[in-house]
């Protein structure tokens, strides 16, 4: 960008160490649960054992004679002080959404859920006394079955979640490129496909995720002073000050939210939870600090999942294999209530099935649908992983049908680089890309060749370890987000983000920024950019975050906007100093202002060698003996900055898998992901940002699943159960980028956040079935447990998919009109 | 209760203590040695890794009166005289840390691992850090913390 080239670049683009570091490698850190204040009393929360019941009687006498018990409080005892967990994106005018109180006052819809809660003098008293609460529940039918649930009526008998509603169905969302008028009619395509095209049908299963955050959530209310200030683990600390003062009636400004170190959140902790909700009420009831820490059980069993969706897909080409129409139909599981986000992430995918490719007619619809299961909303990239996996997952589809390479299937649809800036058939305008530049740097780091030719070799020797290609070539939309088209898809808030700089009398500089940390390194990376941008030292700066009361602005950080949004409110507040700067430069310079120079640090004279560096203005404008007249003493500025547009990261991913066809057993042998996320800040942040993103993408594709049984209990409810990936499963990974810089934003940058959660969970599939594709399989259900694995190349037959996975035929009379089974025409019997 | 005498971090400390309480309680609770984490309750995830008479132990699973008589090093007890132990130098270096929560464990684990094993392979490392779980870094840049503070591969 002109900007950076104009001023050459001393700290954007190196890769800083950490400032954050220090106190974390050394034990000096601040968690939520570190925290203890005078007479601090504790909660623990009596939580439902059923899915979906009345509370018919809660006995609390047995609880209360504990030693040390302060309160023991049931949802009646607390309801009318409570205030309620909002949903801030009603993504139809229409949506049905239950109450969601913090504690359940009369029945439970999901277990889990808060029924009483106990506050003693301890942790442990509070715990012990929590086991004598007496609840007694008349179970009532649960709605646990996604599928199931959305068909569930009162004529057909079908559990519904909450039977005041009468149905389970939400809300129906749906874009159609034919009625938005940024594209043709899908219906036509595939028609026209199906008479004279290729037609693929598949149904791909997202499965339950659990965003399981190392620092389990916590939260402290101290209500005595004039602020009832809370700390807790959150993402969002503006937001949830925002709903407190909503739903509870204490004015705005006599709350204080402070998000201190925080231990990551992945979206998990991008909520407003009934556990902040019971502290903060209890806190101002007894008129004392009190601190809830959940403990690992409970965190997964009560903070939000992530994915869970049935997704629907027909795509429609030509023989050649141009795409042209996709179609999406599917169903979301809200869980027990619409979370705060809520059917919002799927919406957040909306507009990414079309992903890098030109296709001229698209259509989108989502149910979602409550059910009794915990509450459902972001991980991790939030409907964008989602779409990717459909998207990628299905053109390997369509390159079997044609007999290509999947890459030249993909690169016969995608956009070019001369292309852009190009408008998809959603109605985005991708700013800039080059798809073409990352899949030759990827397939020369993985040796793509190579490996296609051994693993023909495997399939040609019949090896009992076969190998298998995977292809991501994704793009997203991040950088969250442009209120306006925020306003426009009804969600309750802006996507703005505000950045403070505050000159300080001795030059050294303090930042405030309104995106909150828990992990990603902004005190580094946003020292870096405000170095450059006033030419002082990366140590003389200080970046402050994370408390309402010193960022008293914010919008907080998930959906990889802190840099592209909050990065450019840094700039330009940096560039107001600047410029606040420059007429008292000028003064003390006795020149005219026209002739003051800005560049590294310091302001000179036009033709002259006469200059001031910028600490040392600060330092008159501290003093304020000689200042010009009418200008105020102070060179601290601020900025909001509410987006142009999505920041659009792109790149390819490709995962070289083994397969044990005769155990399933999988090995991956290769990962290699080359991204464009534009100009890049810090190059070690990105790295981390990258791998750990790409772990958490494979980790959906093999391992992890929240898995109920059929009453409804969370039967992977501890990290026993939940598999998590340790070191001794993973590899280590070749990244590397391509750069095309974004024109939306001053620094040219892009989001990663996101950007390997969303890529890799479909090069990870597509290569477990491209290893055994040959043996009839074009499907393998996720997590690709090796159980699975193995009834996929078992089962024989069309496709050889697990249970559940691919269902090729969705219309009636399909059998005439639906394409054979990929991969089973040419490898007839191979399976059996 | 019970009174244990210990030494945590240099300190010589006695308490009396509930038979029940976890090792990592009486760190935290009694001695305000936040620095080691609760990341679970099953012991698996090793945030609360310290060591206990020089071996690396997951203080979730060990019983304050287990530890009485002992010497508890903590991560707040790593360095010395203010210069970082290799193994924290290390994880700054490789960014072989994140949000920091699984940190304290991860670096206690390695230098025991360490302590064991001088030179170890990729795979050593990954399996000898397999109690402990990390959810931001894919563990890629803590394998290469451990290969740096063990003088392999510092590449950057």
């Amino acid at each position: 960008m002109t900007a950076t080239q104009e001023r050459p670049a001393a700290e954007i683009g190196r890769d800083r160490r950490r400032k954050e570091d220090q106190r974390l490698i050394t034990g000096r850190t601040r968690w939520t649960d570190n925290l203890t204040l005078p007479g601090m009393l504790h909660l623990a929360m009596v939580r439902s054992p059923f899915a979906h019941a009345t509370i018919t009687s809660i006995d609390t006498s047995a609880a209360e004679q504990a030693p040390n018990v302060v309160a023991v409080v049931t949802g009646q005892g607390i309801a009318d002080e409570q205030g309620v967990v909002i949903n801030a994106w009603p993504i139809t005018p229409d949506q049905k959404a239950p109450t969601h109180t913090p504690v359940a006052v009369d029945r439970v819809s999901f277990a889990g859920e808060i029924v009483a809660v106990v506050v003693a003098r301890s942790a442990a008293e509070a715990r012990d006394a929590a086991e004598l609460v007496d609840v007694e529940y008349d179970e009532l039918p649960a709605a646990l079955d996604l599928k199931e649930a959305a068909e569930a009526d009162a004529d057909n008998g079908g559990a519904i979640a909450h039977p005041d509603l009468g149905t389970n169905k939400s809300a129906l969302w749906v874009f159609d490129s034919s009625e938005a008028g940024t594209g043709g009619n899908v219906e036509e395509a595939i028609e026209k496909a199906r008479s004279d095209g290729i037609l693929i049908e598949r149904e791909y299963r997202q499965q339950r995720l659990i965003p399981a955050f190392m620092e389990p959530r916590s939260v402290v209310v101290d209500p005595t002073g004039e602020q009832i200030t809370m700390w807790s683990a959150t993402q969002v600390p503006h937001i949830v000050r925002f709903a407190l003062a909503a739903t509870t009636g204490v004015s705005e400004s006599k709350i204080r939210v402070i998000a201190p170190d925080v231990g990551g959140g992945f979206g998990g902790k991008l909520q407003t939870t009934p556990e902040e909700w019971v502290a903060f009420a209890l806190a101002r009831r007894l008129g004392k600090p009190v601190k809830y820490t959940e403990t690992r059980s409970e965190s997964l069993v009560a903070a939000h999942h992530g994915r869970d969706q049935w997704q629907r897909l027909t795509l429609a080409a030509e023989k050649d294999g141009t795409v042209t129409g996709f179609k999406v139909d599917l169903l979301a599981d809200l869980g027990s209530h619409v979370a705060i986000v809520g059917g919002g992430v799927p919406v957040l995918g909306a507009f990414m099935f079309n992903a890098i490719y030109k296709f001229p007619s698209y259509r989108f619809s989502c149910q979602t649908v409550l059910t009794n299961k915990t509450w459902t909303d972001a991980y991790r990239g939030a409907g964008r992983p989602e779409a990717t996996y459909a998207i990628e997952r299905i053109m390997d589809e369509l390159a079997v049908e044609v007999g290509v390479d999947p890459l030249e299937i993909r690169e016969k649809n995608w956009i070019k680089h001369e292309e852009f800036p190009f408008t998809t058939v959603c109605g985005l305008e991708y700013d800039s890309g080059n798809y073409e530049a990352a899949t030759a740097r990827a397939k020369e780091m993985f040796g793509y060749d190579e490996l296609r030719a051994e693993q023909k070799k495997r399939r040609e020797q019949g090896d009992k370890v076969q190998l298998g290609i995977g292809i991501s070539t994704f793009t997203e939309m991040c950088g969250l987000a442009p209120s306006r088209v925020l306003g426009s898809l009804d969600y309750g808030a802006g996507g703005w983000e505000h950045a403070s700089v505050r000159m300080l009398a001795t030059g050294k500089v303090e930042v405030v920024t309104g995106a909150s940390a828990h992990g990603q390194g902004h005190e580094t990376a946003f020292s870096q950019i405000v170095a450059d941008r006033l030419g002082v030292a990366f140590e003389d700066i200080e970046v402050l975050h994370g408390d309402t009361q010193i960022a008293h602005k914010g919008l907080d950080t998930y959906g990889s906007r802190s840099l592209v949004v909050g990065g450019e409110a840094l700039v330009r507040a940096a560039d107001k100093v600047i410029e606040k700067a420059k007429p008292i430069a000028a003064h003390l310079l006795e020149a005219s202002a026209d002739d003051i120079e800005f560049s590294h640090g310091r302001f000179g004279v036009r033709g002259t060698d006469q200059g001031m560096a910028i600490g040392e203005i600060a330092t008159a404008v501290f003093a304020a003996h000689n200042m010009p007249d009418g200008v105020e003493p102070s060179l601290d500025s601020e900025a909001t900055y509410d987006p142009v547009n999505f920041s659009f990261p792109h790149g390819t991913h490709l995962c070289a898998m083994e397969v044990d066809t005769e155990t399933g057993a999988l090995k991956m042998r290769k990962y290699v992901a080359c991204d464009d996320i534009g100009n890049i800040i810090n190059p070690l942040i990105v790295a981390g940002q990258v791998h750990g993103g790409l772990v958490q993408g494979i980790a959906q594709a093999l391992w992890e699943e929240a898995v109920y049984d059929d009453s409804g209990t969370l039967v992977s409810g501890s990290f026993v159960d939940y598999l998590l990936p340790t070191a001794a499963d993973t590899i280590s990974f070749d990244i590397d980028h391509t750069t095309s810089a974004s024109t939306t934003n001053t620094l040219g940058t892009k989001g990663v956040g996101e950007a390997g959660t969303i890529a890799s969970t479909p090069a990870v599939v597509n290569a477990v079935v491209d290893a055994v594709r040959h043996l009839g399989v074009n499907d393998v259900q996720m997590p690709c447990t090796p159980e699975r694995v193995w009834k996929a190349i078992n089962s024989g037959g069309a496709g050889g998919a697990t249970e559940g996975a691919a269902m090729p035929h969705f219309e009636a009379g399909g059998e005439a009109g639906n394409q054979e089974q990929p991969g089973t025409a040419s490898t007839e019997g191979v399976g059996e | 209760m019970t009174r244990i005498s210990l030494t945590v971090d240099g300190a010589k400390v006695s308490d009396d203590v509930e038979p029940r309480m976890l090792l990592v309680q009486y760190l935290r609770e009694k001695l305000g040695k936040t620095g080691t984490v609760i990341g679970c309750d099953t012991s698996n995830c090793g945030a609360c890794t310290v060591h206990l008479d020089g071996t690396s132990v997951k203080s979730c699973n060990v019983l304050a009166v287990q530890a009485d008589g002992g010497e508890v090093t903590t991560i707040e007890g790593l360095a010395q005289d203010g210069q970082l132990h290799a193994v924290q130098e290390a994880f700054r270096e490789c960014h072989g840390l994140q949000c920091g929560f699984c940190t304290p464990g991860m670096i206690m684990q390695s230098v025991d691992l360490l302590k064991e094993n001088p030179n170890p392979t990729e795979e050593e490392i990954r399996l000898g850090l397999e109690g402990n779980l990390c959810r931001c870094t894919g563990y890629h840049n803590i394998v290469k913390a451990v290969q740096y503070a063990a003088g392999q591969g510092a590449e950057s």
